[in-house]
């Protein structure tokens, strides 16, 4: 039904009256009118909740309390949010949760995002009254990149959601019943053996630090420490736009030059960005996508198309176990991180006349899945492990904090040459949609040696937080290489949100679609949105991350990856041709089936 | 006043369902709703109502009608009486059920604890097939009705209807958020019509001896009769059929029961009667009609018998909610301490009845609902100092 002709419905929230239409919890409504409902298991972005019990409210006729989070709205409704009988309950609720969580006999970290500890102190408890754990009862599960203390745990159940609901893997479910009850994965089998993709959302959507990711911290302190050591830092193209937010400052703002300043002040050696290795990644992957067409539209040969992308680790591990039958669909081409990896230990190694054993190689990601990318063992092709450490962002301002650096209060610096110096393209990565774009402006200037036919170069059908994305575009006046292209429709799809992910390869396996490539990123939003980003997230935040992204990628001297002159000159001097022998043997990687 | 009227012999299969079926859906609605019968399964709903709101959702759509078989309330036998000797009443009253709101398949939903009788089931639901007053165009009234099986694997949640319709899609039993009602959304999300065995076993009756004389039976409020599991310290332990609006005093004569301490009402989740209340009548406006009473002399240590309750709950809560999964284990904490002369301190007494008056308005679910409840009614009728006596 369209919204329009729905009826008003007429609620009235502590005396005031209100109006609605359908559809509506009563919860968004209080929420929408500014009207104070604390929340624990419900987030905007997972399924319906009612699972806490802290969003209570009193309903007119209603015997028992309301959770706002899970009742609609109904005409007529009296609802009251403030009265004795609520303010007692919601606080017996968090009394009852206080009183089984365990953090040790340290006090919690204040400076960790904990929905939970904010709570507390909102509503004044700082004791239960029922008395507190005097003992661990739980193992910290540590085995993967994704950590689990169910001593932390409250059971709220939104890393469930986030597995289940938005991720379509269902690793993690509650098991047992009454106060035995745990979330874990199923069987209590190691989380490995689930078909996880380590993607971290539910560490995202975990209000307390029962998941957190595994650290690198230590390990990049004792590299730093080690002067026989040239300590090499990529960091990724989301970052900039996300950092910020761990410094309480509101999601929005950029802090590209200053974080620069921040790595240095750490002590790298070598300040460079992963958007310079997003660009080698468009260079090799329109390449791939442009032969594979070729073969298939010209040469009328096999060849496995829509092709996909493949930088988001979380979706490679995702294809490697739920289908592994379309894994000839996924682009060789590693993801930035791991081109960068390979790359710094070769050319750049040469260059600044280092033994690649004496580099070390960090890695900064939204994304607890790059920690088990890198220690793929195929990501070796330097001869060495290519990306040695992983820090997560939050990782990575617990560093700032911890060396007592004020971000914002640093002065401007830059990235380093030669594998700092990137373009919009390689930035947009960051971004659902992104890769996509990035990819058509190089490919459609391959083939026609013009500019893409759209506004400032920004292609605005593949941008946009839609969990699914199509777009066309048709080729015109091609060159006399791609003369068989003239009038060829290039057909597209973006999908984020492995859910969305699954929509889209359940049809293309039913061969009810016909694209030609498809750009998949695990994580909601993108990048922006991955598993290792500041908390809290949900979809305005995403949208503000989005937009410095943007903003910063059309403010930039180079727009194309092509055009970027750190990238012409690794081609001219080291790797050759696109596609050739050693951007295989660095470059490209292999997929293996991981279900047994 | 003792009767037979669900429990009488002068039943004949299929009269009533030939009236139902010869005549448009909306009457039996109607006569249902006019007859007043409330749900016999413990929350008390207007029977008619249900049926009323199940036939007008989701129209054209495919729809379900469960027969609410688990019977998990401890003390509570009647619905095994009935499954086992009354097969037919209830399995009609499905049928009618089914015509009316326009479902073509039903289940029972058994008790885990009851699949011995598994057999004798599908035996009579076979016989009844054969005389095909199941199956496909039933006695050629052009109407599709079959019914099948599903058995709970042992949690009482499962009882509770929307767990009920979530293990029945194979799913872990556990409540839904309500609204939207199974009888919008309810088994695979089509709109479901979910009875108690005793429930559909009125129906043929109302069918049979109309409305007007069904409420003859009970209070106006309140008609028909009611069954009740009587167990505990009596010498004639039994099912008995009472008319609601009886009183406990009425039913411990019946079965005989002297130096009654105390009776359970209501299982696990009711409440605890002292005997200065033995004389409140049994309805929906007074003491709650269930199904189980339980009788305890004044041999018995009521504390005992709470550990019980409170152990039944700590062992049953599905554990989703907090104010339930949290805050019986806390109740069942001191009940332990009390048991073994621990003293506990007057102030901590008054955070767990805080606790269990909010447990009682924020759980999900009817079981956090009333899992404090024979901690409070025990312990407001039945402590002197802490001490039982
Ligand atoms: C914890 C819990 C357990 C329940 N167990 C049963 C049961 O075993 N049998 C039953 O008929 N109803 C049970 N109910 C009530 C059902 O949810 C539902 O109200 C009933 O089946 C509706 O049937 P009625 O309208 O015929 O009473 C239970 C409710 C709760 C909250
Ligand atoms: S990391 Fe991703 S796939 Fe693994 S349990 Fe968490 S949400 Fe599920
Ligand atoms: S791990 Fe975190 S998100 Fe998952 S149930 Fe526990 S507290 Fe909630
Ligand atoms: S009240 Fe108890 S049984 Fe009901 S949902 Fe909550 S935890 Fe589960
Ligand atoms: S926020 Fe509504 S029940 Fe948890």
């Amino acid at each position: 039904m369209n919204d329009k002709h729905k009826p008003i419905l007429k609620v009235t929230i502590n005396g005031k009256e209100y109006e609605t239409k359908e559809n509506e919890t009563i919860l968004e409504l209080a929420k929408r009118n500014d009207i104070y409902i604390p929340t624990l298991c419900y987030h905007p972005d997972l399924c319906l909740s009612g699972v806490c019990r802290l969003c209570l409210v009193e309903v007119g006729g209603c015997r028992a309390l309301q959770a706002s989070c899970s009742t609609p709205v109904l005409n007529g409704m009296i609802i009251q949010t403030e009265t004795e009988l609520v303010n007692k309950s919601r606080r017996m609720v968090l009394e009852l949760i206080l009183a089984n969580h365990y953090t040790g006999k340290s006090k919690c970290d204040k400076t960790l995002s904990c929905e939970l500890q904010e709570l507390f102190i909102k509503y004044k408890i700082e004791e239960s009254r029922f008395g507190r754990p005097k003992e661990k009862r739980y193992k910290i599960l540590d085995n993967t990149a994704v950590i689990r203390d169910n001593d932390k745990c409250i059971k709220c159940r939104r890393c469930v959601d986030a597995c289940e609901c938005m991720q379509c893997v269902e690793a993690i479910k509650p098991m047992y019943r009454s106060n035995e009850l745990s979330i874990g994965s199923v069987f209590d089998v190691d989380l490995d053996k689930t078909g996880c993709v380590l993607c971290g959302q539910c560490i995202n959507y975990c209000p307390t630090t029962a998941l957190v990711e595994k650290e690198s911290i230590k390990e990049v302190y004792e590299a730093l420490n080690d002067p026989a050591k040239h300590v090499v830092v990529q960091t990724a193209p989301s970052m900039r736009a996300t950092l910020a937010e761990e410094f309480n400052i509101p999601a929005g703002r950029s802090s590209t030059k200053k974080m620069t300043t921040a790595l240095r002040k750490i002590g790298f050696d070598a300040i460079f960005d992963t958007n310079f290795s997003a660009d080698l990644t468009i260079i090799e992957e329109s390449a791939e996508l442009l032969s594979r067409i070729k073969k298939k539209f010209l040469n009328k040969e096999e060849s496995s198309l829509p092709l996909f992308t493949s930088c988001s680790p979380g979706w490679i591990n995702y294809i490697e176990y739920f289908y592994p039958e379309l894994l000839s669909n996924v682009s060789t081409c590693k993801s930035p991180q791991q081109m960068f990896g390979a790359i710094a230990k070769t050319y750049y190694a040469n260059k600044i006349n280092i033994h690649p054993k004496d580099i070390i190689c960090v890695a900064v990601m939204p994304c607890t899945a790059k920690k088990f990318e890198a220690n793929r063992p195929e990501m070796r092709d330097s001869g060495y492990k290519d990306v040695d450490y992983v820090l997560t962002i939050r990782e990575f301002a617990k560093m700032i904090r911890r060396s007592n650096i004020n971000l914002f209060e640093l002065p401007d610096s830059d990235y380093d040459a030669p594998m700092g110096i990137s373009s919009g393209a390689g930035l947009i990565f960051g971004v659902t949609g992104g890769v996509m774009e990035a990819a058509i402006r190089t490919a459609y200037e391959v083939v026609t040696k013009r500019e893409v036919p759209f506004k400032n170069l920004d292609i605005c059908p593949v941008r946009g937080m839609e969990g699914v994305r199509e777009a066309s575009l048709i080729i015109k006046n091609p060159i006399d290489e791609w003369k068989f292209l003239d009038g060829f429709e290039l057909k597209v799809a973006v999908a984020h949100e492995l859910r969305n992910a699954k929509k889209l390869l359940d049809s293309i396996k039913a061969n009810e679609s016909d694209y030609h490539f498809v750009e998949v990123m695990a994580c909601p939003g993108g990048c922006l949105g991955g598993g290792g980003q500041p908390k809290p997230t949900n979809v305005e935040i995403r949208k503000k991350r989005a937009r410095v992204i943007y903003e910063e990628d059309r403010a930039l001297p180079y727009r194309k990856s092509h055009e970027n002159p750190a990238i012409i000159e690794l081609y001219k001097d080291f790797i050759g041709k696109p596609l050739g022998e050693k951007a295989h043997k660095l470059l490209h990687t292999y997929y293996t089936v991981r279900r047994d | 006043m003792q009767r037979k009227f669900i429990l009488s012999n002068d039943y004949v299969f299929w009269e009533a369902l030939n009236k139902v079926l010869s005549e448009p859906s909306q009457d039996f609605i109607e006569l249902i709703k006019k007859s007043g019968l409330r749900g016999r399964g413990g929350a008390g709903f207007p029977t008619g109502l249900k049926l009323e709101l199940v036939s007008k959702n989701g129209l054209g759509e495919k729809k379900y009608i469960v027969c609410n078989a688990d019977e998990g309330e401890p003390g509570s036998f009647k619905d095994r009486e009935l499954l086992f000797n009354h097969t037919e009443k209830f399995i009609e009253g499905m049928i009618a059920s089914g015509y009316a709101v326009g479902a073509s398949m039903g289940f029972i939903y058994l008790r885990a604890e009851y699949k011995w009788m598994l057999k004798n089931l599908l035996n009579k639901i076979k016989q009844i097939r054969e005389k095909n007053y199941l199956g496909k165009n039933i006695l050629n009234k052009n109407f599709d009705f079959d019914i099948e099986i599903r058995c709970n694997a042992g949690a009482y949640i499962c009882g509770e209807e929307s767990s009920l319709i979530e293990s029945m899609e194979g799913k872990r039993g556990e409540p839904r958020n309500r609204p939207p009602f199974p009888v919008e959304h309810g088994y695979i999300n089509f709109p479901t019509l979910v009875d108690n065995v005793e429930t559909f076993a009125n129906l043929p009756y109302i069918v049979k001896y109309g409305d007007e004389e069904f409420k003859k039976y009970g209070t106006q409020k309140s008609p028909g009769t009611k069954l009740f599991s009587i167990s505990g310290d009596c010498p004639k332990p039994g099912i008995y059929e009472f008319d609601l609006g009886c009183t406990l005093l009425d039913l411990l004569k019946a079965c005989e029961a002297t130096d009654v301490r105390a009776v359970q009402v209501g299982g696990a989740a009711g409440v605890t009667v002292a005997p200065k209340d033995f004389k409140k009548s049994i309805c929906y406006s007074e003491l709650s009609p269930e199904g189980s009473i339980i009788i305890f002399n004044k041999s018995r240590n009521m504390f005992e018998v709470l550990k019980n309750f409170t152990d039944f709950f700590k062992e049953e809560s599905c554990g989703l909610c907090t104010p339930c999964r949290e805050g019986v284990p806390k109740i069942a904490e001191a009940v332990d301490k009390i048991i073994k002369k621990e003293s506990i301190p007057d102030s901590h007494i008054e955070v767990l009845m805080e606790l269990a008056d909010v447990m009682k308005v924020a759980s999900k679910c009817g079981l956090g609902q009333t899992a404090s409840n024979p901690f409070v009614y025990i312990y407001k009728n039945f402590a002197d100092n802490h001490h039982p006596f």
